[in-house]
């Protein structure tokens, strides 16, 4: 048997929580943050003055995802810390100097992610986020209390927030720091220049001036005034205020040499070909309808189970699978139930539970666009690709589906209206407006065909299929397509792919994921930054950097 | 089915039980058929050929004459017999085991290979479609068309490599292949020569000489390839192509002889005086010989060439007698001399082999090219005659490649484009030249008759006499 290391998981609780604490006051949740120095996820580093790892966003992650599902009445959180004079101090600098630049991008990426879940949560599911900053506020941490809807600073004549990565770092705020700076905040470009090459911040007054922060508090009034907004947000909340919680139950997940296993998602891994098979299964059998069943079903209800295991398989292959370049995508069960689970979730997507669950399922369909590996969906004879499965090949870069010779026995395709809007991807679009760049024309045949089963040759005339080989040219077509595709160069797919999933539409978490990120991970890449003397490296250690002076 | 598989197209590619390509083939067959009828040799659908036709890969599959008409030919599909065990002889993959199925990193160079092989097969069945007209002999026209129909299984061998092992993208390259036309301007063949005319005998005589010896040179290339049945298919080919080189060879051979016995019996050199007594002068040979010579050498491609590379590196397209040179076939560090202009100068410097292999082949290719020559000049000299065609210089009249920024005449010396267009009169055939060969270009069917300009061959096809009807005319 192969030995293998054991991988990273995203599995914890709030009763083991290292870093965070979470406490209620009736509908106002406190999320406290309260970094344990040497608990960091890898060995190394210490975690000192607040600052995290990727162990600590794990944790930010699933606090979220409690309150989301657990906490139903919960209408306002408040992020904060429980170290005095500090709230925040960003990314760990030491974690980042020693790690390989494939864990700081993934890093990066799930970080975005949570910072994006938290501004989801409040555009969508009516839970508003007040970052009470309560002391030094640097780099990552102000870009996490970028991400709330309201900041409020301590006025104690020394916190300050920053965003000290340029000058310190040589890198840039690159968790979506610098995009919400200007698009969420509307900072003016000449102060943001300066607030971004300040490596020692913008104390309260200019804070407020310059629109960095909302509000700010001297010492004494701070936690007063922290109740009172907190309170206020609240008001403003539509989520119920009587409600029973769905507990996130542990998945179900068994980890082997050949990948990881759960109830409906199956991961299997081809090391040799460097590919995954992803199969995700529909309902086990027909799904109730009514919310009441739906909440006596909880966290076994079968979108909300699939969703959570489909983003934990996507967690666990980027993190832990680098080299597996190649996901295919593909689906089983029984259409019809697929499609009345469907029906369920738009005939009561204003109930909380409902509304948590197409959002849970909204967000990890979200993280496979941004998934930097090849994605092909593979619609063979038993595939079930309705509705919510339907977005998974949707999402990928290519389809191919079977043209069997007899196409009635062959595979089908069914829209529902699930796939019109219910699942926008991070351009804020569906994922069919998004394939066909907006035309309307292709786009309205769809939502006309919304219902009705699309054999082969349909699918491909409609635009939703790539390809189409036959029974005899499927296994050799396959074969040679992936082959092919995991001979390219893993960087320049990486590039076209996140091009390509992106066409026309941009938002504030694009230009997060596009602009953003690919700067950042130009300049990870970078002597400057990543190199023995670049500044990165030298951070701490007494020693300046050395630049390489040419502008590229 | 099997016999009726076995019995339409022969072959022994397990065809009976192969149900994707039966129904590929089938799609593909009737519009063969059509490209045959639009294309194929003119005016010649009522004629009984005597012709061969491979029915096995044994030894005396080769054997089979009889007359058909071209239209009904079987087009046959063989592989050389596997070799068991074998494995990629050169390059990155060297030493693994051959591939029986294309490597999907590979697909689309392999793919361009062998859709460029295949589209020089019916390229030269349209050059030459209209020659049957005006054939010297019976005999003559018999190898016209027998060259032909085998560059129609040429192209069935390499449509069977595109159907068997590329899928959909195979099917669409196969169709294309009877789409694209030679000399066509908006559609034509893919390369350069094969899209030249071969108006007269002389001409047909030239290419078969020339430039399917070029197909014999890659075919040897491919048949070294770690794609295993590339290098079957290719391999199998060769024996066809030697029939053409032969065509080729003797035909030049015997209006050299021709012209060598009336300069001998005539005692003069005097082009006017033998084109007066209807042969065909050397001069006019050697410029019809540098003509074919030099388009043929730019079939080879770029002299540095980083596709070349490519092919050789990954193990796709080897190097002429691959298996029998002693190196290490992977030929990094290795260099190569190739020509090059400098300050209007040809010079010689070194180069990456891995860059220089067409230039490699095209070495290979001109040896074996002068040695052909030197039989003609035996000829020549068996009569009397002192005098010699000779194989120009490389760099003459190259159109691609570094060569072909400059004008360099037959014996390697730049010229000015002043000189060029005052002098090439001499050393490539000109529109009189042409004329003059086009006035010989009669039409003789007479069992046994030849015309003038032209030996009769020593012996017949297959045991035959001379005088065998080798074409029944209707
Ligand atoms: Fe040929
Ligand atoms: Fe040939």
């Amino acid at each position: 048997m192969l030995a293998f290391e054991a991988p990273v998981t995203f599995d914890t609780h709030p009763d083991r929580y290292k870093h965070w604490r979470l406490s209620f006051d009736g509908p106002v949740a406190t999320l406290a943050m309260d970094v344990a120095e040497d608990a960091g996820i890898k060995p190394g580093y210490k975690l000192k003055l607040n600052s995290y790892d990727l162990g600590v966003d794990i944790e930010l992650h699933d606090a979220l995802q409690r309150i989301r599902f657990e906490h139903p009445t919960v209408r306002s959180v408040v992020i904060t810390s429980l170290k005095d004079r500090i709230f925040c101090s960003g990314a760990n600098i030491f974690m980042l100097g020693m790690s390989s630049h494939a864990w700081k991008v993934n890093f990066c990426k799930f970080t975005n992610e949570t910072r994006n879940g938290i501004e989801d949560a409040s555009a969508h599911s009516g839970l508003k986020f007040l970052a009470a900053c309560n002391g030094t506020t640097a780099g990552g941490g102000y870009e996490l209390a970028l991400a709330c809807d309201e900041i409020l600073l301590i006025d104690d004549r020394s916190s300050a927030v920053s965003l000290p990565e340029v000058s310190l770092l040589g890198v840039m705020p690159g968790t979506g720091g610098l995009t919400r700076l200007t698009d969420k905040r509307k900072v003016r470009r000449d102060h943001a220049d300066i607030f971004c090459t300040t490596p020692e911040g913008v104390r309260a007054t200019r804070a407020k001036a310059w629109k960095l922060v909302d509000d700010t508090e001297k010492s004494r009034d701070f936690p007063g005034a922290v109740a009172r907004r907190a309170a206020a947000l609240a008001e403003a909340s539509d989520r119920p205020r009587q409600a029973n919680g769905v507990e996130l139950t542990p998945l179900s997940r068994t980890i082997d040499e050949t990948g990881y296993h759960y109830a409906y998602v199956d991961v299997c891994i081809d090391r040799k070909a460097r590919s995954a098979t992803i199969t995700v299964g529909g309902p086990p059998r027909p799904q109730p309808s009514d919310p009441e069943a739906l909440l006596a079903l909880g966290a076994a209800w079968w979108p909300l189970a699939m969703a959570r295991e489909l983003d934990d398989a996507i967690l666990m292959l980027r993190t832990n699978d680098l080299d597996i370049g190649m996901w295919l995508l593909k689906s089983r069960g029984n259409a019809g139930d697929v499609l009345a689970a469907d029906a369920s979730l738009v005939a009561h997507r204003d109930h909380w539970f409902v509304r948590e669950t197409i959002g849970m399922l909204r967000r990890t369909l979200a993280r496979l666009d941004v998934s930097s590996r090849s994605m092909f969906a593979i619609l063979d004879e038993s595939s079930c690709f309705a509705g919510t499965l339907l977005e998974l090949a949707l999402a990928a870069d290519r389809s191919y589906m079977l043209l069997a010779n007899d196409p009635a026995a062959g595979p089908h395709v069914t829209l529902s209206a699930v796939n019109f809007g219910m699942y926008s991807e991070v351009n804020g679009r569906s994922r069919i407006e998004t394939r066909f760049c907006g035309e309307p024309e292709p786009i309205e045949r769809l939502r006309a065909a919304a219902g009705t089963p699309l054999d082969t040759a349909a699918a491909v005339e409609t635009g939703l299929i790539t390809a189409a080989p036959d029974e005899l040219d499927w296994d050799e077509e396959l074969r040679m397509a992936l082959e092919e595709r995991a001979s390219l160069s893993p960087d320049a797919l990486s590039g076209l792919e996140a091009n390509l999933r992106f066409p026309l539409f941009e938002t504030m978490e694009t230009r997060i994921f596009g602009r953003l990120s690919a700067w950042q991970n130009w300049i990870f890449t970078r002597p400057n930054a990543a190199g023995e003397r670049g500044a990165l490296k030298a951070f701490g250690t007494g020693a300046k950097a050395a630049f390489d002076w040419d502008r590229v | 089915m099997d016999v009726t598989y076995q019995d339409r197209i022969p072959n022994n590619v397990g065809l009976a039980e192969n149900r994707s390509l039966q129904r590929a083939l089938e799609h593909w067959q009737p519009e063969f058929l059509n490209w045959w009828d639009d294309m194929g040799p003119a005016g010649s659908r009522a004629l009984d050929v005597y012709l061969r036709t491979a029915i096995s890969v044994e030894k005396n599959g080769w054997a089979n004459f009889d007359y058909v008409k071209m239209q009904d030919y079987r087009w046959g599909i063989f592989l050389n017999p596997a070799q068991p065990d074998r494995k990629v002889n050169f390059g990155v993959h060297k030493g693994q085991p051959a591939w029986q199925a294309v490597p999907g990193e590979y697909r689309s160079n392999l793919r361009r290979i062998i859709v460029t092989q295949g589209d020089t097969e019916p390229a030269s069945v349209e050059q030459q479609r209209h020659l049957g007209h005006t054939c010297p002999s019976l005999y003559d026209l018999r190898n016209l068309y027998q060259i032909n129909v085998e560059e129609g299984r040429h192209l069935w061998a390499m449509v069977y490599l595109l159907h068997a092992y590329f899928g959909r993208d195979g099917r669409e390259e196969s169709e294309a292949l009877l789409e694209r036309r030679s000399g066509d301007q908006d559609n034509p063949r893919i390369l350069g020569a094969f899209n030249e005319k071969t108006p007269d005998w002389l001409s047909f005589f030239m290419f078969t000489f020339f430039t399917d010896r070029d197909g014999k040179f890659q075919l040897c290339a491919l048949a070294e390839s770690g794609f295993d049945p590339l290098a079957r298919t290719t391999r199998f080919m060769l024996t066809e192509e030697a029939h053409h080189m032969f065509v080729g060879e003797t035909g030049v051979g015997r209006i050299v002889q021709r012209t060598a016995q009336v300069m001998a019996r005539e005692k003069t050199d005097d082009p006017q005086k033998l084109r007066a007594l209807g042969v065909i002068d050397l001069p006019t040979l050697q410029r019809y010989l540098n003509f074919h010579y030099s388009i043929t050498l730019d079939l080879f491609g770029s002299d540095l060439s980083s596709n070349a590379a490519t092919f050789y590196a990954t193990g796709l397209k080897g190097r002429y007698n691959e298996s029998k040179i002693d190196d290490d076939h992977v030929l990094r560090d290795v260099e190569h001399p190739v020509l090059d202009l400098e300050d209007g100068r040809l010079v010689t410097r070194p180069a990456p082999m891995l860059n220089a292999l067409n230039e490699r082949l095209r070495d290979d290719y001109i040896k074996d090219t002068i040695a052909g020559v030197g039989r003609w000049n035996r000829q020549i000299e068996k009569e009397g005659v002192p005098a010699k065609l000779e194989v120009p210089h490389r760099a003459f009249n190259r159109r691609i490649g570094p060569l072909a920024a400059a004008r360099i005449d037959p014996d390697g010396r730049v010229v000015s484009e002043a000189e060029w267009a005052a002098r090439q009169d001499e050393w490539l055939p000109g529109a009189s030249d042409r004329a003059y060969v086009a006035s010989l270009m009669g039409r003789v069917v007479e069992p046994g008759a030849f015309a003038n300009w032209i030996a009769p061959p020593p012996k017949g096809i297959h045991y035959r006499p001379l005088d065998f009807e080798y074409v029944r005319f209707a």
